[in-house]
């Protein structure tokens, strides 16, 4: 909502209000701690964290939403196709996805920015593979559970073909445990993002994304705690809200999981 | 047992090859030549070609590719762009810290975490497992570099007990200087403990051999840790061999707040001086560790659960069976 919300304001005043104050520096203003006039107090250029953060979620928030949303479909579509098709095909893809997933997902990433340079859209790339063998791991296990079911029989009687069983009754089917793995997903790529801009692989200043906030803020930890702690805390309560969410879902989706 | 041993190695060849063959792809694609980065601009076109012959740049990718491994095999991971040193000898200087972190790491998330989970599971719904499970939730979606910064500000900057860069000399040099990165990274696995921990003995803690072993008088104590948690702890187990692999890479993003000399540190330097192969030596190099893991992991996991174990003697017994 906030990152929606912030994009209409930046369409209506024709980038005035992300000029004026989320990035224009105030050096006389620097490192002022809260205040009533900025609740989170300024960073190291006199800028207003609090509009940072909201200007960051569009990042953080939305970066997280669409890599993990294009590592769905990939994943998905691969593990459906996987466990449809078992056999040759399956042990093709899922041998694929072992080897993705025997290299720590922060690692790949790390190695596909390192190779495509920092950068919204190779930040985008690099979420997007690191999360696929996931997806297409926890797909393949529903399909494999739900392809042998009587209703999906009566679909190939009647003369169904293998895309449309496959798009039409196995991944609605198999939709509770891909949307929870999302909710969670989301949660773990706004953490590696925000970890990629720490390490300067990232985002790039003076774009307000909250790891590269956290990432400047090292240098004047000293003299400026709030700089380091607010925006740390706004990744932590996002990350907290959506594993909420996720967990939450879960226990509703999967009753049994539920202690 | 010791056929599974084997076939369970047999079966990491193949992965560790895929590993390094998309390692090797995607840092191919890097941008920028190499001869360039390590002649400098003011190069004259002979001494590039020179080099490029050398450095075998000209070929194909999977020649390339091939010549890698070979190498590879021979424990020979190429030179680094920026110092000519061996990537081979600066990584193997530098992983032991990482171990040692991941290490110091696991051992908080344990000394932490089960205790935590043991007294969640036995007081569930209280305040106190609430308590637990709220803070362990917010060890999970805490970021590690944000953690390892605010135990910066408290206990290095404001209390100074403990320092904030680098490692120290001496044990005692070493461990006080182990302490804020180990448990900036250990936390969230902590977190993941205390979870798995407390949900695998909720699952045993209303068996009915622990309403027998408390019949026959066993101290309360005893059947926590001698009936409960020893029946508990085969997902124990796998959480935090899983957890251990993952420290290994994700202390990347720890070394770099607490300037500790590890692998990862290493790996971000080379990553910003465009050094190639040191980057591509230190992701194959974690990769192979974390896959290591996870398969001393799984042979553990057959050790410990005498089901596993003899579930196999059955198949490795009819399959002599169908042999003869």
């Amino acid at each position: 909502m906030i990152s929606i919300t912030t994009t209409i304001i930046d369409v209506v005043t024709d980038n005035r209000v992300y000029d004026t104050y989320v990035i224009s520096q105030n050096l006389v203003m620097r490192l002022k701690g809260p205040s009533a006039e900025h609740i989170f107090g300024l960073d190291e250029f006199g800028r207003d964290i609090f509009l940072r953060m909201l200007w960051g979620t569009r990042y953080s928030l939305f970066l997280g939403a669409i890599g993990i949303l294009a590592s769905t479909i990939v994943g998905g579509t691969l593990g459906a196709i996987a466990g449809f098709y078992g056999n040759a095909i399956d042990n093709i893809v899922m041998r694929f996805m072992d080897i993705l997933l025997a290299i720590p997902s922060i690692l790949l990433a790390i190695a596909i920015v390192a190779a495509l340079g920092p950068g919204l859209v190779n930040i985008l790339i690099a979420i997007a593979i690191s999360y696929i063998p996931t997806f297409a791991r926890v797909v393949r296990a529903k399909v494999m559970s739900i392809k042998d079911q009587e209703f999906i029989e009566a679909a190939r009687a009647v003369g169904a073909s293998d895309a449309r069983i496959i798009f039409k009754y196995i991944i609605p089917n198999s939709l509770a445990p891909i949307i929870v793995q999302a909710t969670l997903g989301v949660a773990g790529a706004i953490l590696s993002i925000a970890g990629l801009s720490f390490l300067g692989l990232g985002i790039q200043p003076p774009m307000p994304e909250w790891g590269a906030m956290l990432s400047n803020a090292r240098t004047y930890i000293r003299d400026a705690w709030h700089i380091t702690v607010i925006p740390g805390l706004g990744i932590m309560l996002t990350i907290l809200s959506l594993n909420l969410v996720g967990d939450g879902l879960r226990d509703a989706l999967d009753p049994r999981l539920k202690n | 047992m010791h056929k599974y041993v084997l076939k369970r190695f047999a079966m990491l060849i193949p992965v560790l090859i895929g590993v390094t063959f998309i390692v090797f792809f995607i840092l191919a694609l890097t941008p920028g030549d190499p001869v360039t980065i390590i002649l400098g601009d003011n190069a004259t076109a002979e001494n590039i070609a020179k080099l490029t012959e050398e450095l075998g740049l000209d070929d194909p990718l999977l020649v390339r590719y091939g010549r890698y491994m070979l190498n590879l095999l021979k424990g020979d991971l190429g030179k680094s762009y920026s110092n000519q040193l061996s990537v081979a000898d600066q990584i193997l200087e530098r992983f032991p810290n990482t171990f040692i972190l991941a290490v110091a790491a696991i051992l908080v998330a344990l000394i932490i975490g089960i205790p935590v989970g043991i007294i969640s599971a036995k007081k569930q719904y209280t305040w106190l497992d609430n308590t637990f499970m709220v803070l362990a939730l917010v060890g999970v979606s805490m970021p590690v570099f944000w953690l390892g910064l605010v135990l910066v500000i408290v206990f290095s900057l404001n209390l100074r007990w403990l320092p904030s860069q680098g490692m120290g000399q001496g044990f005692m040099g070493i461990l006080k200087s182990l302490v804020l990165p180990a448990v900036s990274l250990g936390a969230g696995s902590a977190a993941m403990v205390a979870r798995m921990t407390r949900s695998s003995m909720l699952e045993v803690i209303r068996q009915d051999y622990i309403d027998t072993a408390r019949a026959k008088g066993v101290k309360e104590s005893t059947i926590t840790i001698r009936h409960m948690l020893k029946n508990a702890l085969i997902p124990i187990i796998t959480v935090v061999g899983l957890q251990f692999g993952q420290l290994l890479g994700g202390a990347v993003l720890t070394e770099t707040v607490f300037s500790w000399p590890g692998l990862g540190r290493f790996m971000v330097e080379a990553i910003k001086k465009k050094d190639t192969p040191s980057v591509l030596g230190s992701v194959i190099f974690l990769s192979v560790a974390f896959s290591i893991v996870n398969l001393l992991i799984d042979i553990l996991y057959a050790y410990v659960d005498p089901r596993i174990k003899s579930q196999y003697k059955v198949q490795s017994a009819l399959g002599r069976r169908r042999g003869e």
